[in-house]
């Protein structure tokens, strides 16, 4: 390897270390609870009181320097179709008709301005904000315009400009922050002649709709609608007829959207310390039984020359051995034949002449040793 | 140019006049998508702001590109030395797969030159989508590193070569932590509609579901690809490629097996944990097990049975069943089981430029592919290079 196992690790400790040391309170000390910054503000909408006039759209539509739609904002035909914002609306009014009331209802909808909002934690730029003042502000000098803050928002507000080819922005309401700083009302509270839109802290907000539903039961069911949904918005309903039927979700739950990825988010730091043993040690491994194999292979080789030269050894041993007493016996069957030959000469040239038996049988004898 | 007859002749193969129309459809599409915007050539709208350039495009691309990272895990981390004759061809392919990801994102984003802002300007880490920007940037880069031998190799720089080579093991290392994070925080991505996907889709584990399923989507496109190689580009592959391949496939096929059984088994946990059962008597429950039985079950059985008959090509054809699995998932997630409970008229559905730039962005994959395999040392060994691969 052309790096040092401590310089690997140097490296690995330093990504982990960025990884942990800037990821602000991904998920913040148990027991730990944000429940909005003090004296945020937030708006009460009143469905009960609310006539579907449609002031209040014309009055977004004006504040907010908003294109004139096709349809004017006194053709109360609108109301029939169900809507929702769009690019150029930052809000509308619905109408619903309950089965067991005699008037329909008529419901606002426009970004909820969450206490911990799903878009602002999806959000991979910061573009978009939980302002301590309550709204949710967007910035879109940062939107690269990816659109997850479409995807995570359970109320389907973030619009989306798709007929901008290069410079399309999400649009939403803003609670008028521009004009709250100003010290003046948003659009819509300001123009609502029934003052079905209230304007305040959302402490007091919510207060003033406990107060609605305990001094008139029968006019409201008995749920104030944002004060816990989604961990709670800065807008909050009050409603005569249950919201599911309305189009306001009741199976939302209570857990803040940040809260269902901060898991997830935490394991990442994790993931990545426990993958680097992991891996490692798995290469480790692999690597120690690649050399153990080796080895083995080395000590089984080893084995069979050692056995395989002891058997050879021990051939040419026996070889050895044989090859002398065959050498032995070939010696003596000469001799025994060298004999027999001489004996038979002797025969042959009489018995009187023995010394010259003697003679021939000597001299035999060192010429065959050479021959062997 | 001397013999302009047989040139013009070569030139106009069936190959190369579909690919020509797919690249003047996608050339009229992406000049109507940087003039008129999205509105003009796709069917998105403010419920649904996801369409098939994140379902299919970026979704299904990232995980079909998993091959890389789990074919180098296999050789270089659990030691599997001979699977060395697929490490190549997937790591082009991953690499191809997440360039065109990034190709598709700058059709989809509002302001494509702004897609550095996540990493470089303004960090948004509370975002699962930042941990995925992050880890698809660095990926990439690995990714372009880990592929530079083969075109050191080609282009005969050894310095270059020698020096890649020498840091080779830490890109792999790198590659594999990498992959884990962005391969499981693309499912994660849905962690926060609940109230949107389909309790049957969304679950508590589904980084895990998006993770173990990238590993035996990898497996199955080094399967497949290499059919589809093994039919169109013989002629650049060598001997230890050809013989070692049908080992690849066997091992692949055989632990893609496992694994797509334990995801199964993780599955049934999850719908277990958070008591979904009573769906699975629904339409969406038909839907949820055709996907679990239909695409991931039988296949891995079929897998089972190809292993012990050593059959390839059932292992092969059982791949791209495997594949289109991985496919219909990521579009379950992203689109099908999304917003679930919008009535049908508010559904999504992509339009024909959308498929058609689809189509286009995968058809430059392919030519990119075949212009490198039939040029750089990818499906057999550089003569200089024979054991160093």
């Amino acid at each position: 390897m052309g790096i040092t196992r401590r310089q690997f690790f140097g490296w690995m400790s330093a990504a982990i270390g960025s990884q942990v040391a800037f990821r602000p309170n991904a998920n913040a000390a148990p027991g730990k609870q944000f429940t909005g910054y003090d004296g945020s503000m937030g708006v009460l909408h009143d469905i009960y009181r609310c006539i579907g006039c449609r002031k209040c759209e014309a009055a977004c539509n004006q504040v907010n320097d908003l294109p004139r739609p096709d349809r004017p904002f006194d053709d109360l035909a609108v109301l029939k179709e169900n809507r929702r914002p769009h690019a150029d609306t930052y809000t509308i009014v619905n109408k619903f008709d309950i089965p067991g009331r005699q008037l329909p209802v008529y419901v606002k909808k426009q970004c909820n301005h969450c206490m911990e909002p799903a878009c602002v934690s999806a959000c991979f730029v910061k573009a978009l904000k939980k302002t301590p003042t309550g709204a949710v502000e967007y910035d879109a000098s940062l939107c690269v315009g990816c659109r997850y803050c479409m995807i995570a928002c359970p109320f389907n507000i973030p619009a989306y400009e798709y007929d901008n080819p290069l410079t399309p922005e999400i649009t939403k309401c803003t609670l008028c922050q521009p004009r709250i700083e100003k010290g003046q009302l948003p659009g819509c509270v300001e123009i609502c002649p029934k003052e079905a839109l209230t304007f305040g802290t959302r402490e007091e907000l919510i207060e003033i709709a406990r107060q609605r539903i305990r001094n008139f039961p029968d006019r409201y069911i008995d749920h104030i609608y944002g004060e816990h949904e989604m961990g709670g918005t800065s807008w909050l309903y009050i409603s005569p007829a249950p919201f599911a039927g309305l189009d306001m979700r009741e199976d939302l739950g209570t857990t803040p959207a940040p809260a269902l990825t901060s898991g997830a988010l935490a394991a990442v730091p994790v993931v990545v310390s426990l993958w680097i043993v992991f891996i490692t040690g798995v290469y480790a491994i692999s690597k120690r039984k690649e050399q153990m194999a080796e080895t083995d292979k080395q000590a089984a080789v080893d084995d069979v020359r050692k056995t395989e030269q002891d058997k050879l050894n021990q051939t040419v041993i026996t070889l050895r051995e044989k090859a002398k007493t065959d050498q032995e016996a070939a010696i003596k069957r000469e001799v025994k034949k060298a004999l027999e030959e001489a004996a038979k000469q002797a025969a042959q040239t009489d018995t009187d002449d023995s010394s010259s038996a003697q003679q021939s049988s000597d001299s035999t004898h060192p010429g065959k040793q050479e021959k062997e | 140019m001397a013999q302009p007859t047989p040139r013009a002749n070569t030139l106009f193969t069936p190959f190369n006049v579909v690919t020509g129309i797919i690249l003047l459809i996608g050339g009229i599409v992406t000049i109507l998508r940087f003039t008129k915007g999205l509105g003009a050539v796709t069917n998105l709208d403010d419920n649904n702001p996801w369409g098939i350039w994140i379902g299919f495009d970026l979704l299904c691309g990232v995980a079909l590109a998993a091959g890389g990272y789990v074919t180098c895990a296999a050789c270089y981390i659990f030691g599997l030395k001979k699977f060395r004759v697929a490490v190549r061809p997937a790591i082009l392919t991953a690499l191809l797969g997440y360039a065109l990801v990034v190709l598709a994102l700058h059709y989809d984003v509002g302001r494509p030159w702004r897609l550095p802002f996540p990493i470089f300007f303004s960090q948004g880490t509370s975002s699962l989508l930042f941990e995925v920007a992050l880890c698809v940037f660095l990926y990439l880069s690995v990714l372009f590193l880990e592929f530079t031998p083969a075109a050191f190799e080609w282009l005969h720089w050894k310095r270059a070569r020698y020096i890649i080579g020498k840091i080779s093991l830490v890109l792999v290392i790198f590659g594999i932590i990498l992959s884990t994070l962005h391969q499981s925080s693309l499912g994660a991505l849905f962690l926060i509609v609940p109230s949107k996907l389909h309790p049957l889709w969304h679950s508590g584990y589904l980084a895990v579901y998006f993770f173990i399923s990238s590993i035996f989507a990898g497996m199955a496109m080094v399967i497949f690809e290499h059919a589809i190689v093994d039919r169109f580009l013989h002629d650049e592959i060598d001997e230890e490629h050809d013989i070692e391949s049908n080992n690849v496939a066997l091992g692949f096929a055989k632990a893609a097996s496992f694994l797509m059984m334990g995801y199964l088994m993780i599955q049934v946990i999850g719908i277990a944990i958070d008591n979904d059962w009573h769906h699975l008597g629904t339409r969406w429950g038909l839907w949820y097990l055709v996907e679990m039985v239909g695409f991931v079950g039988l296949p891995a059985v079929v897998y089972a049975i190809g292993v012990r008959e050593q059959n390839i090509k059932l292992l092969q054809w059982t791949s791209g069943w495997v594949v289109l699995g991985i496919i219909l998932n990521r579009l379950n997630v992203s689109l099908v089981a999304f917003n679930w409970q919008l009535p049908l008229d508010q559904r999504y559905f992509p339009n024909f430029p959308e498929i058609m730039t689809t189509v286009f962005i995968v058809t430059i994959g392919v030519v990119l592919f075949k212009w490198i395999a039939t040029r750089m040392p990818v499906l057999h060994v550089h003569p200089d290079y024979p054991d160093d691969h």
